[in-house]
């Protein structure tokens, strides 16, 4: 295995444009999550907005705590209070053409039809997020079954056995108990779990940090290959920003609730336009350059109760003018990323 | 596709510091296995109670064998027959036989179900006392223990999934606070109030002795409606209180989690996801009370004179009956034995994981 997966599949990927038919898939504007106490509420998630071509891998990285882990529960609508989507909407197209779905009115009904058929999840630890007292076959069989109404059990069987063959697990260890199994080869199958329903949209937690770094690569490695062949969306969240580099299309960097910049893996890497990204980007060693000296970033991230005013990132940030602590900076679009900094916009730099 | 083997997918992995390590597979004991060494240790500690059932009359000071049969003398009024010496020789000791004969000797008589001749009820046979009360506690309590278990475990999943809700916010105090109670204090208050003020129940008794066929059976359970309605009123709340919490940290893990995600109806999350792997606990535990039914209504058949095991327990420590206790003891010792054996070789099917702990 290569030291760089990026560049076989996202790079070449990036400049054949997205496979399949072109189109989005998920639409979320302005989506803004709370998690509701008796004394007022903290906002986790504010004004997310993103869009989410079909087939494309959109990465999202941050600190913990900079709200990716309530991003992923309120795009799923996992989330259990006191979390609350106070704000915005998730907007699903389907792939036949039918008008799109905002998930976040959704009753739990038509929620459940749509749930692993649409949209399924791969969870950061395969260890806890398999049944451990059914066997991997069950594990199948049941979401087989809920959602292909006359399925049969030999038919579920069936497809279980293919689905693992997608991810290089024998037919065999469908009657195995999760115990049984190693942890990389627990966090294959609960991916060939998430394409069971041929879903258009898999949102992957952290979805390697469980396993080590060979296996990590080989996992993904294994995801990309299955996505050119299925063609479905990907968003991977991780506090992992090399990882995303190497197989993203558009990366979004999370900092405080907010998306502080969006755009292609490339443009983040090469030409980072928020200062807290290029704080992350060097604070990873890099792929193919000697080695430099690490920076990291000063401080820690903001409490959610009490933002500092103006752009939050701005106690932290080592190019911050005294603008930055009394003005919201707003959302600066460049040809290739969008990023919220106010040395973007065109009267900081005239 | 190529459906490659999982083992040749699957490069060797160094142990990197940090990363969780990949876990080995281990040669799994095979169920039979596990249950062949369970049957083992079980078998052996049967007789170990046995023996000690043996041993411990004949460490007593003095002769329990001599004072039994003087007493027996003295109820009935005879001479005793031959046999039923031998037998309580047998059974409480022979100043004339070396220890190991007298094991055999007591060995044999067990082998034979004698377990001698009752004092309190000379001349019936203990096995044939025993016996008599058996049935009503069986009934009374093991039917009281699954209905307790049932109610518990079904409530205690309900409010452990919403926790915090209407359901909770009473069912989970009111169970702490009836848990809290004292059994004798509610079976004689249930007695005073049901049985003597409004006399809706007949107070003492397990059945009405002049009934015959159906109205026999209704009898006995209108004689037994108020001690079980004691015992599982005692009981949920616990059943309640353990599932409940349990179901409360289940419900949080990820493989819950995963389950909704995948769209599954609520009652398949609930039953097959969460309850399933929140029962493990409680699931020994109920094997347990199961163990613990022939000893363990004591006070339920002596508050309602309910002819079963426990009532004659006490009926024959009042009347230094020893016969009759020594048989008591050694059923509840067996009982239990039995009821951990069951409950070892079911859970071994309930949940995978124990079978490569052995």
């Amino acid at each position: 295995m290569t030291a760089d997966i990026r560049d076989h599949t996202a790079s070449q990927h990036l400049a054949d444009g997205p496979p399949g038919d072109a189109g989005t898939v998920l639409d979320v504007r302005d989506l803004t999550v709370s998690y509701v106490g008796p004394d007022g509420g903290t906002v986790a998630c504010r004004d997310v907005t993103f869009q989410l071509g079909r087939g494309e891998v959109l990465g999202i990285a941050g600190e913990s705590g900079s709200g990716k882990s309530t991003l992923i529960t309120a795009l799923t609508r996992l989330q259990r209070p006191p979390a609350t989507t106070t704000a915005g909407s998730i907007v699903f197209h389907p792939s036949d053409g039918r008008p799109g779905i905002d998930l976040v009115p959704l009753g739990s009904r038509e929620l459940r039809r749509l749930r692993w058929t649409s949209m399924s999840i791969v969870l950061q630890s395969a260890m806890d997020a398999l049944n451990p007292v059914m066997r991997l076959g069950d594990q199948f069989a049941d979401v087989l079954r809920t959602h292909h109404r006359g399925m049969d059990r030999a038919a579920a069987k069936v497809r279980t056995v293919e689905l693992l063959g997608m991810v290089g697990i024998s037919a065999d260890r469908a009657r195995s108990f999760p115990h049984e199994m190693s942890g990389g080869m627990r966090q294959r199958a609960t991916i060939a779990l998430a394409l069971a329903c041929s879903p258009q949209l898999v949102v992957m937690d952290e979805p390697t940090t469980a396993v080590d770094v060979v296996m990590q690569r080989q996992i993904m490695a294994q995801v990309l290959r299955l996505r050119r062949e299925l063609g479905f969306a990907v968003i991977i969240v991780t506090h992992d920003l090399s990882l995303l580099l190497e197989v993203a299309d558009r990366i979004a960097i999370m900092y405080a609730g907010r998306i502080v910049e969006i755009g292609s893996a490339e443009a983040l890497y090469r030409t980072p336009a928020h200062p807290y990204t290029r704080g992350l980007r060097d604070s990873f060693p890099p792929l193919h350059a000697p080695l430099t000296t690490l920076h990291g970033i000063p401080g820690t991230p903001p409490d959610l109760r009490r933002l500092p005013t103006g752009c939050p990132f701005h106690p932290r940030c080592p190019v911050a003018v005294e603008a930055c602590s009394s003005t919201k900076p707003p959302l600066v679009h460049l040809p290739d990323q969008a990023a919220e900094c106010l040395l973007l916009t065109p009267e900081a730099t005239s | 596709m190529s459906v490659a083997t999982s083992d040749a997918a699957v490069a060797p992995t160094p142990e990197t510091p940090g990363s969780t390590p990949t876990t080995t597979r281990l040669r799994v004991p095979s169920r039979w296995s596990f249950m062949v060494r369970r049957l083992g240790f079980y078998l052996a500690a049967a007789w170990a109670a046995i023996t000690l059932n043996f041993l411990l009359p004949r460490m007593m000071p003095g002769d329990p064998s001599v004072a039994i049969i003087q007493q027996l003398q003295r109820v009935s009024g005879q001479q005793l027959p031959p046999e039923t010496l031998v037998s309580i020789q047998a059974l409480f000791g022979n100043p004339d036989a070396n220890l190991f004969e007298q094991y055999l000797a007591y060995l044999g008589q067990l082998a034979r179900f004698d377990l001698g001749t009752s004092i309190s009820r000379f001349p019936t046979p203990v096995s044939e006392v025993v016996s008599s009360g058996l049935p009503w506690t069986l009934m009374l309590v093991g039917s009281t223990t699954v209905i307790a278990f049932v109610l518990g475990t079904g409530l205690g999943v309900l409010t452990g999934w919403k926790a915090g809700g209407r359901l909770d916010a009473i069912l989970t105090p009111a169970s702490t606070f009836i848990s809290a109670v004292p059994y004798f204090w509610v079976a004689l208050l249930a007695l005073w109030v049901f049985g003597f003020q409004l006399d809706w129940f007949p107070s003492s008794g397990g059945y009405d002795p002049d009934a015959e066929g159906v109205a026999f059976w209704l009898s006995a359970l209108r004689y037994g409606f108020l001690p079980a309605a004691t015992i599982v009123f005692s009981a949920f709340g616990g059943w309640l209180l353990g599932m409940r919490n349990m179901t409360v940290t289940t419900v949080r893990e990820d493989y819950v989690l995963l389950a909704q995600a995948k769209g599954l109806s609520p009652g398949r999350v609930v039953l097959r996801y969460a309850a399933r792997n929140a029962m493990l606990p409680s699931f020994t535990g109920f094997a347990l009370a199961l163990g613990g039914v022939i000893g363990g209504a004591l006070l339920t058949e002596i508050v309602f004179s309910y002819p079963g095991i426990g009532y004659l327990l006490y009926d024959a420590l009042t009347k230094r009956d020893y016969p009759v206790m020594q048989g008591v003891f050694l059923l509840i010792a067996l009982t239990v034995l039995v009821a951990n054996l069951v409950a070892d070789s079911v859970y071994v099917l309930v949940d995978p994981r124990v079978r490569e702990q052995g």
